[in-house]
């Protein structure tokens, strides 16, 4: 499991616009570095990150190798009701991984 | 038949003046790069998108390319009518022109989108945003970078 960093508060108004930053560590293989034989790395890159608020999706991007190491996205979602958002990477050579965070909106 | 060696050296010179002149003449103002204006159209679907209504944030001069942060805003409601549909952010000297592409909606409340990316070498970066109405805005920065990302493996 790779560690993650999620930042979002744990409460809000209903209706509040709020930052969720998301940072997960992964080396970001680009597939263009070659290695300390010289022979070219194999790229191994996370390929897509989706935000879902209580299963409906209200984020998603699709990264590619441009993308630094230890993939960081900061975006934003409406506190629209109380409920679980699930964020999941996945990637090259089967990589995969969600992290959910609960929020409560009064 | 032998010229005169400070002759021979000012003609050289000459030439060299002008061969420098034509380069200079013939290199086109804004070489762009092919391949990011054609990723930029496959996301458009062929549309030319409109300067505007985006601003991308990115430091002008960057120390180190192996992690630069950028951020994506665009000037939009975001409600049900009227919102951004998806933010895709591209680069002209990058090994691939394609950085991040976004989709959000009008649950995203705010139509902003921060990350950090790699940048090879100096180079130009160009934000596009589709909009619910299907219109498509951009917004571009030069970015100069001193330590490339990919140089030290």
């Amino acid at each position: 499991m790779a560690r993650t960093l999620i930042n979002l508060p744990r409460t809000a108004r209903r209706g509040e616009v709020i930052e969720i930053r998301t940072l997960i560590q992964h080396v970001m293989e680009t597939g263009y570095r070659p290695g300390a034989d010289g022979v070219v790395v194999p790229r191994d890159i996370v390929t897509r990150f989706t935000c879902l608020y209580n299963n409906e999706e209200v984020f998603s991007a699709e990264l590619a190798p441009a993308i630094a190491a230890n993939p960081f996205l900061s975006f934003s979602v409406v506190a629209a009701e109380s409920g679980i958002l699930a964020f999941t990477w996945s990637g090259d050579n089967g990589f995969e991984q969600t992290e959910t965070r609960s929020l409560t909106v009064t | 038949m032998s010229w005169p060696s400070s002759l021979r050296s000012g003609i050289e010179r000459r030439a060299l003046g002008a061969g420098l002149l034509a380069v200079a003449l013939l290199r086109p103002a804004r070489a762009e790069r092919s391949g990011l204006h054609e990723a930029i159209l496959a996301f458009t679907g062929g549309a030319e998108p409109a300067e505007g209504q985006v601003t991308l944030e990115i430091p002008p001069l960057v120390e180190n390319g192996n992690t630069v942060p950028v951020t994506i805003a665009v000037e939009s409601p975001m409600t049900e009518e009227a919102h951004v549909r998806r933010i895709a952010l591209f680069n002209e000297r990058n090994p691939q022109p394609n950085v991040v592409t976004a989709r959000l909606g009008p649950r995203a409340g705010r139509a902003r989108l921060a990350t950090r990316m790699r940048l090879a070498t100096s180079q130009r970066l160009v934000a596009v945003a589709e909009m619910s109405d299907g219109r498509f805005r951009s917004a571009s920065a030069d970015v100069i970078v001193t330590l490339a990302a990919c140089v030290e493996g």
